[in-house]
């Protein structure tokens, strides 16, 4: 299986990803933002960090970087896309997946350790995991999903919530929601599921002596789903 | 502007140093020249007051690979590996803007580092504010750490341990230590020492603009009630640039072009230009008109003085500087041939065609002052004679509850979770545990990294408190399981004109290097930051002991959580119940005087290097080292961060058991043992002399004493963990 991950000026998970996809089997490229042109890939994963700094919305500036128009028609011809972190921003900002995110709720970065719940396993993400509950890592300032009550409708109607921050148990409630995202939601799909924006960082999760290994039954998950 | 020795006092030079350079100049100086001298011979540049007794640190050993001097220190770890570390104070500045003030002394000290080759793989902090009351420590705290975490996040390093402590006496100056460790090989460290003549000097990253300007010789003075007006010097950082500079100069740096590269921190292009002249015993001239501005018609003056941050001053190979643009264009920073090196030995700089300033190097660096500043030596205060019966109302559990609540014993997780400390996927010891640690990409290894601070022990006796520092280091690195390599040092202290404060500078630093000489442990960096005070009123001395070791295997990282339910806790070293100067004396009885705690550098080394044995054999399932609070305060912390509980016996011998819970006396951790490796670890610990008591065993989730006393975990946890972010959203 073929990835690209995305460096942006800024991106600073970039060198976890391609780690973390390499040690489950990817064969993966890094590409350049300024490239016009995607190598062949099955996946592409656009990684966390501040691209150009964050200084104006989140992920706006890189939203049209060069490479994005490449990674848009990637998308919408069914391609995997994956946003991480950062990455999620950048999908929102392009319009690929609704919504937007706000600053957290306590106006604080927040880096530890959550739980989520798969909410939607019928997508090449989440499809045959066992687990219904995961235990991933957050790491952002800006991770504070929101929509409209008509936006957040249709994106339930459609099953576009992907996984949601829970307790160990999988209860969704308001005191296991680290950042004040309407519904809890921790990331989303498009419509038709072939593009993921999420907050947590599954590849921080691959190691056992790192802070878990929960990222490594999705990634192992997600090349099997692939191939 | 015409220059006479009144401008010269307003730029923070003495009489007799004006009188000094008009004789070395043999002429009056003109103001950009006023300005160099005054950015060069400050204290924060030249080290006037330090320099003679910094000069007896021991700064060798066998690991050592570059020693203090360049822009960090640099220590072996085998395999082609080197780590490039070093803490700098940002004080002043975050005193009176604490964002911006924290964030570039973060940014600073990582330059520092990538500087010289390596990439930075794990930041550390050592931050000291005022009582918990006084009106600006909240806005200052949390301006702090915003700031800390703000350039550090966004730059993509961990921030993997540090500490925070609060006492009155930084009221009026808070303390920001950042520290930052970096991975190079060996064979591909870069230093800052020009080399050939007619090579041309290139400047690079952000634009040059009106920031920070005096910012060194701020950091130079006391504070008085105008603190205010000095925001100006305070830098603005922008850690995107500096994430762009990084990846830049690395990729540069994986070339043969650069001869030599250093960063434009304090005093900027002035004392960078100058530095980089000075080792290579070279001229430089530069043409001021090429250096890229932010503002427009900046004069000469002003360009020098500058203290913009994220930018880097290289000399570069003839003809690589084509090459060298496109890596810089590719990054969108700023590149420009600014000047060359020349055999004058002078710094010449040039603007609108002519000659604005033309001074002997040496004038600058050799020839700046340096003073052997009078100083007091303090005498060992005597010893308490705490009254038995002051000790014998009080209850064990409720002394505990008050301690676990102290600002400095309480969790401080509300602030490094703001801190990314995951991000680079090597963090395999997260902040919280007696040292960061981090894994040497790709391979088995893992490198230890702590940073320590006594204030109060150096505060009642320097000579005592510098040794304790060192040691506190090398114990929190032996107790993660690390072989201790080097330190790096940041020296907090008032006004060096002040005798008491001299002398507290003055021995500090001989207690630092009596115990980092006798544990072969050696000083490769550091910096010095003194005037820290206000009016009259200055810090406790709070020299910070920045320490780095290695483990050679990874899997066998020890951490301070209890493991499993029946196993054996033993305390290593021998408990005299020393109470002068701990948290228990100060807090509980508000007793402040008395001696603190000896050292004894022959048990803090054996101890160490018999726990370091026992730990290599596979037998210790956890360590802590005991500190501040004591015994049951470490014990605590255990049973906390393993969510278990433990059945503690009372000490069978001598004294008070206030004395022999709370007492800090040194060299001494506690350890968990499997119940069948028992036998093994007191006979290891037994011929080598090692003291140690059992304490007792481990339970499910109560701390019990003698099996009278009992207090549930969970509750010692609520309120540990909550004292802080509680206080914060208050």
């Amino acid at each position: 299986m073929k990835s690209s991950v995305i460096t942006f000026p800024g991106s600073n998970c970039d060198r976890d990803m391609d780690v973390a996809l390499k040690k489950f089997g990817f064969k993966n490229k890094m590409v350049w933002h300024n490239d016009a042109e995607l190598p062949k890939s099955d996946l592409i994963v656009l990684p966390g960090g501040f691209s150009y700094g964050d200084y104006l919305r989140c992920g706006s500036m890189a939203s049209k970087s060069k490479i994005m128009k490449s990674v848009v028609n990637f998308a919408n011809s069914g391609g995997m896309v994956m946003g991480i972190c950062n990455g999620f921003q950048i999908l929102v900002e392009t319009g690929l997946v609704p919504g937007v995110l706000l600053r957290n709720k306590y106006l604080e970065f927040i880096c530890r350790n959550v739980f989520v719940k798969i909410n939607n396993k019928s997508n090449n993400y989440f499809n045959n995991i066992k687990n219904d509950v995961l235990e991933f890592h957050i790491a952002h300032n800006e991770g504070n999903y929101f929509c409209t009550k008509d936006q957040l409708k249709e994106i339930e109607d459609n099953e576009q919530v992907a996984i949601n921050y829970c307790d160990e148990n999988g209860r969704i409630e308001e005191q296991f929601n680290p950042n004040g995202s309407i519904k809890n939601i921790a990331g989303i799909f498009n419509i038709e599921k072939n593009v993921l924006g999420m907050m947590p960082h599954p590849e921080r999760m691959i190691d056992n002596c790192l802070s878990g290994e929960d990222g490594s039954i999705f990634f192992n998950n997600l090349i099997n789903n692939l191939k | 502007m015409i220059v006479n020795e009144q401008l010269a006092i307003d730029h923070g030079l003495k009489k007799d140093e004006y009188a000094k350079i008009c004789e070395l100049l043999e002429r009056t100086p003109n103001i950009t020249e006023l300005g160099i001298f005054s950015a060069m011979w400050n204290e924060h540049c030249s080290y006037k007051s330090s320099r003679l007794h910094l000069k007896k640190l021991p700064t060798k050993g066998k690991k050592v690979i570059q020693g203090p001097g360049e822009n960090a220190g640099v220590i072996d770890i085998e395999d082609n590996d080197a780590i490039v570390f070093k803490i700098e104070s940002h004080n002043h500045p975050s005193f009176i803007e604490p964002y911006q003030g924290a964030a570039t002394g973060v940014g600073g000290i990582m330059r520092d580092v990538f500087t010289m080759g390596a990439r930075p793989i794990a930041n550390l902090n050592s931050i000291h504010f005022g009582s918990p009351q006084h009106k600006k420590t909240k806005n200052l705290l949390r301006g702090v750490v915003h700031g800390i975490g703000g350039y550090g996040n966004c730059m993509g390093v961990p921030t993997v341990a540090g500490q925070t402590s609060f006492d009155s006496s930084y009221n009026g100056n808070i303390l920001v230590n950042a520290m930052t460790l970096g991975l190079v090989k060996k064979d591909k460290i870069f230093y800052s020492k020009a080399a050939g003549l007619n090579k041309p000097v290139i400047y690079v990253g952000s634009k040059t603009g009106r920031d920070g300007i005096h910012g060194a010789s701020m950091a130079s003075a006391s504070f008085d009630d105008e603190i205010e007006e000095k925001k100006p010097t305070v830098q603005v950082g922008d850690p995107f640039t500096e994430k762009l500079l990084l990846e830049a100069c690395l990729e540069l740096m994986a070339g043969d072009s650069i001869i030599a590269i250093q960063d434009m921190g304090a005093a900027g292009l002035t004392s960078s230009s100058i530095e980089m002249a000075s080792k290579g015993n070279l001229g430089i001239e530069i043409n001021l008109n090429e250096v890229p501005c932010r503002e427009s018609k900046m004069t000469p003056y002003e360009i020098m003085l500058s203290e913009s941050q994220e930018r880097m001053l290289i000399v570069l190979e003839n003809g690589k500087e084509k090459q060298a643009k496109k890596i810089f264009d590719k990054w969108n920073l700023d590149f420009a041939v600014i000047g060359k090196t020349t055999n004058t030995k002078k710094i010449q700089l040039y603007f609108d065609d002519e000659k604005v300033a033309d001074i002997p190097v040496n004038t600058l660096v050799e020839n700046s002052p340096m003073y052997d500043r009078k100083w007091k030596k303090a005498k060992l205060p005597k010893k308490n004679k705490i009254k038995k019966e002051n000790l014998k109302n009080l209850k064990i559990i409720d002394v505990l509850k008050k301690v676990l609540v102290n600002p400095n014993i309480c969790s401080k997780e509300w602030i490094w979770q703001q801190y990314d400390h995951t991000v680079m996927g090597d963090t395999i010891q997260k902040p919280g545990g007696d040292a960061g640690v981090v894994r040497v990409h790709g391979t088995n290894k893992a490198v230890a990294a702590s940073v320590d601070s006594s204030a109060v022990y150096c505060w009642a006796h320097p000579l005592t408190g510098g040794k304790q520092v060192v040691c506190e280091s090398f114990r929190n690195l032996i107790a993660v399981g690390a072989k201790p390599i080097a330190i790096t040092n940041c020296l907090n202290f008032g006004s060096p004109e002040n005798e008491d404060n001299m002398g507290e500078f003055v021995e500090c630093v001989q207690g630092i290097g009596e115990a980092s000489e006798y544990l072969k442990f050696p000083v490769v960096s550091g910096n010095v930051s003194f005037y820290n005070q206000t009016k009259n009123e200055g810090i406790k001395p709070t020299p910070a002991i920045g320490g780095v070791g290695l483990i050679k295997d990874y899997n066998k990282m020890i951490t301070m959580d209890f493991k499993e339910i029946s196993n054996v806790v033993l305390v290593i070293g021998k408990t005299e119940g020393h109470l002068d100067q701990s948290l228990f004396a100060r807090n509980i009885l508000d007793e402040k005087n008395g001696p603190p705690p000896e050292i004894n550098l022959f048990n803090e080394k054996n101890n160490g290097e018999t726990l370091l044995k026992l730990i290599e054999n596979n037998l210790i399932k956890s360590a802590h080292d005991v500190s501040l609070g004591g015994i049951i305060t470490a014990v605590v912390k255990m049973c906390i961060k393993g969510k278990k509980g433990i059945n503690l016996n009372k000490p069978k011998y001598l004294i008070n058991e206030m004395e022999y819970f709370f007492g800090e006396d040194q060299g001494r951790y506690i350890i968990e043992v499997g119940k069948k490796d028992i036998k093994k670890v007191t006979d290891i610990l037994n011929k080598n002399s090692v003291h140690f008591d059992e304490l007792g065993t481990i339970n499910v989730n109560e701390l019990y004493i003698d099996d009278k006393t009992k207090v549930s975990i969970d509750e010692l946890t609520v309120s540990n963990t909550n004292w802080l972010s509680d206080y914060m959203s208050n």
